[in-house]
C-alpha cells in the first residue's frame, strides 16, 4: 500500500504529539513559526508549548536553560533563521556547553534549500548544511521524504545532544515506503548498479533519482545513496558502500565549493577511499529570478538537466 | 585576633569581602591575563550570594537537584567567584596558584568545567537568556529554587538580552532574580558614552519587571536587597541594579574608562596587598 505524501513538519510533530501525551518531559518552543498540528500540541500541552516570539537567539537560550532543567526540546523555526540568526548562541549555548552538560535540544528547521520557492534568498537556506556541521557536539539530519523524518522522531529522543533537524517545506514523493529506515547507519542505498553513485541529501535525492532513472532507459545504471545522517553515519558501513563504485558524485542543495556535503565527502574520500569525485551544488551567489523550484535549480546548477550534462561529462572523462 | 570583639553577621560579611578583594588582587598579580578591574565590581555581589546565606549550593554536589541555580553571564569578570568557590570547598585551594597555568581549570574567563559555574560565560549576552529557560524548567516542575544571574551593565547592549527580558515578564518568571553589576564602564568607554544605559531601572520597569538599586559595595545592603528580592513572588522577574565601581579600591583603576584593559603595575599590586598603598 502506498502511504500519502504528507509535509515532513506534519508526519515529524505528529510524532511528538503523540510522544508528550506519553512523556512530560518533553517540550516544544517555537518562534512564532506554526503549523495545523502545533496548534493541537499547543492545546493539548499549553504548559509545554512556548511561542517565544520571532526572537530566534531567545529560542535558543531558553531551549538550552530548559534542556539544563532535564527537558527533551524541540525548538521550531524556519530554517535560515533557526540556524544563522542565532548561530552564536546555537555554539555557546548547545555546542560548547553540551560538552560538558549533557543536553537533548532538537532544531527542527523548515526551508531546506530552495523550498520556499518563490520567498527568495532571505528565506531559502544553502549555507545550513556548511555551518551546523563545523560545530562539534551536534548531530545533523536531513531527510528526503516525511516517512523518513517521522521516524528520525525516535533519534531525536534516543541522541542526547543538540541536533538540527533539516526540513523540507514542500510536500515530497515518498521516497523510503517502508517504516524502518536503518537509522543507526545513517544513510540508506536507494540503487545500487552501476560504477558511478550519486550521494545526496534531501531534496536533492529526489533529483539524483530521476537522473538515475533516465540514465538507466538509456542503459547506463547509476547508483544512488540518501546520506540523512550527515554527522552520525557509520563511517565503516559508509566506507564500504563506497568502495563498491569507481566514482562518486555529491548532489546538494547548498552553495558548492564551501564546505557542505561536498566538503564532507572529499574528506571522507581523501582519508578512507580515493575516488575521483564530482561536486554538484548550488552556484555560489544570491538570486533573485522567480521560477519553479525546478526551473531555479535549472539555473544554479543542480537541477535534473544541468545534472545530467555534468554526470555526462563527468563520465566521459574517466571513461565509466 | 581582635577582631573576635567586633564578630557580627555584618562584620563577618564585609570582612568577607575585603578578604575575597585581597585574593582576587593577590591571584591576578600572579595571573595577569585575568580581567582584574570587573572582578573587583562585583565581589560585593557575589560575596552576599555566598556568605549571606542567600544562594543555596552544595559543594560536595554542584549541580544537585536542590541548588539555587547561579548565572554569571559576566564570566571575564568574576575572577572573585574562584577564591570563593574554594573557600566554599567547590575545589582544593591549591588550584588558585595555577589560574592560567597549564594542568588547571581556572582560566581567564571561567569555564563550565568548573564547579560551581552552570554555563558558558565568555561570551556576554547569552546568561539571562538561559537563565530565563531555566527559571521557566523550574516553574513547571514546580519546584521553589531560584535562578540568579549576574550581568555587567556592558553587556547589556547586546539584544538577546532584552528578547530575554520581554520573555521574563511575559511568563511572569518571579522565581528569576537578575542583579546587573551596573560600573558605567565598557572596555573601551563610561557605557553612556558608548550607548547610554542612562535610566536602566526605568527601562526594566517598562519592561515588567521588579526594579530595585543598591549601593553595590555596601554587602550589608546588597545582601539585605537580596534576602528581599527572593522572597519576593508577584508575577514579575526581579531586578536589583548594584551601583559599583569598575576597579573599585585600586588607584589608577578606579574611575579609569580605559580600567578594563589596564593592568595594574606588580608592585602597586604588592603595596596594596601590604595595605600601603592608599
Amino acid at each position: 500500500m502506498t502511504l500519502p505524501a504528507q509535509a515532513m513538519r506534519d508526519a515529524f510533530l505528529l510524532r511528538l504529539l503523540e510522544a508528550m501525551r506519553q512523556d512530560d518531559k518533553l517540550f516544544f518552543v517555537t518562534a512564532d513559526f506554526g503549523s495545523p498540528v502545533l496548534d493541537r500540541i499547543r492545546a493539548e500541552h499549553p504548559n509545554r508549548f512556548v511561542n517565544v516570539g520571532i526572537a530566534e537567539q531567545n529560542l535558543i537560550n531558553v531551549s538550552a536553560g530548559l534542556a539544563l532543567e532535564g527537558f527533551t526540546v524541540f525548538a521550531y523555526a524556519i530554517a535560515p533563521f533557526i540556524t544563522m540568526r542565532c548561530y552564536e548562541q546555537i555554539r555557546v549555548s548547545l555546542a560548547l556547553l553540551s560538552e560538558v552538560r549533557p543536553m537533548n535540544v532538537n532544531l527542527i528547521g523548515v526551508g531546506a534549500g530552495y523550498s520556499y520557492v518563490v520567498s527568495g534568498p532571505t528565506h531559502q537556506c544553502y549555507e545550513d548544511l556548511t555551518i551546523m556541521r563545523c560545530l562539534p557536539n551536534l548531530g545533523l539530519l536531513s531527510p528526503c521524504d516525511h516517512v523518513m523524518a517521522a521516524a528520525m522522531f525516535d533519534t531525536c529522543i534516543a541522541r542526547r545532544q543538540p541536533k538540527y533537524l533539516r526540513l523540507d517545506a514542500q510536500v515530497l514523493p515518498i521516497i523510503h515506503q517502508e517504516y524502518t529506515p536503518n537509522l543507526g547507519r545513517g544513510f540508506a542505498s536507494l540503487r545500487r548498479e552501476g560504477k558511478l553513485c550519486f550521494v545526496a541529501t534531501g531534496y536533492p535525492v529526489h533529483t539524483a533519482i530521476r537522473v538515475a532513472d533516465e540514465f538507466a532507459k538509456a542503459g547506463r545504471e547509476l547508483a544512488v545513496i540518501d546520506l540523512f545522517d550527515m554527522a552520525g553515519f557509520d563511517k565503516a558501513a559508509f566506507l564500504q558502500e563506497l568502495t563498491s563504485y569507481q566514482a562518486l558524485v555529491t548532489l546538494e542543495e547548498g552553495f558548492k565549493g564551501r564546505g557542505g556535503l561536498d566538503a564532507m565527502l572529499f574528506d571522507f574520500l581523501a582519508n578512507e577511499v580515493p575516488r575521483p569525485l564530482l561536486n554538484l551544488g548550488v552556484t555560489p551567489g544570491y538570486r533573485f529570478e522567480l521560477g519553479n523550484r525546478t526551473e531555479l535549480h535549472e539555473q544554479v546548477g543542480i537541477g535534473p538537466e544541468a545534472v545530467k550534462r555534468a554526470v555526462s561529462a563527468f563520465m566521459d572523462k574517466h571513461q565509466l | 585576633m581582635k577582631a573576635d570583639t567586633m564578630k557580627s553577621p555584618e562584620n563577618e560579611l564585609s570582612a568577607k569581602a575585603q578578604w575575597i578583594w585581597r585574593e582576587t588582587l593577590r591571584i591576578h598579580r600572579q595571573a595577569p591575563e585575568t580581567r582584574l578591574a570587573s572582578s573587583l565590581s562585583s565581589i560585593e555581589i557575589f560575596v552576599a550570594l555566598y556568605y549571606g546565606g542567600i544562594l543555596r549550593h552544595d559543594p560536595a554536589a554542584p549541580l544537585a537537584e536542590h541548588r539555587d541555580r547561579l548565572i554569571i553571564s559576566k564570566g571575564h569578570g568574576s575572577i572573585c567567584m574562584y577564591p570563593i568557590l574554594a573557600d566554599l570547598g567547590f575545589f582544593p585551594a591549591q588550584e588558585l596558584e595555577r589560574v592560567c597555568k597549564s594542568g588547571g581549570f581556572l582560566g581567564g574567563i571561567p569555564d563550565p568545567v568548573i564547579p560551581g559555574y552552570e554555563t558558558v560565560n565568555g561570551s556576554l549576552g547569552h546568561g539571562l537568556g538561559v537563565a530565563t529557560g531555566i527559571a521557566l524548567g523550574l516553574k513547571r516542575c514546580a519546584s521553589d529554587r531560584a535562578v540568579f544571574v549576574v550581568t555587567g551593565d556592558g553587556e547589556l547592549h547586546e539584544g538577546a538580552n532584552w528578547e530575554a527580558a520581554m520573555f521574563a515578564a511575559h511568563h511572569q518568571l518571579d522565581n528569576l532574580n537578575l542583579i546587573v553589576d551596573d560600573n558605567r564602564i565598557s572596555m573601551l568607554d563610561y557605557t553612556d558614552q558608548i550607548v547610554s544605559h542612562v535610566d536602566l531601572a526605568v527601562r526594566f520597569e517598562a519592561f515588567g519587571w521588579h526594579v530595585e538599586e543598591v549601593d553595590g559595595h555596601d554587602v550589608v545592603q546588597v545582601r539585605e536587597q537580596l534576602v528581599a528580592m527572593k522572597a519576593r513572588h508577584a508575577s514579575k522577574p526581579k531586578l536589583l541594579v548594584a551601583k559599583t565601581k569598575k576597579g573599585h579600591g585600586v588607584p589608577k583603576l578606579e574611575g579609569e574608562p580605559l580600567c578594563h584593559i589596564i593592568n595594574p603595575k606588580p608592585a602597586l599590586l604588592d603595596q596594596l596587598l601590604l595595605g600601603e598603598a592608599s
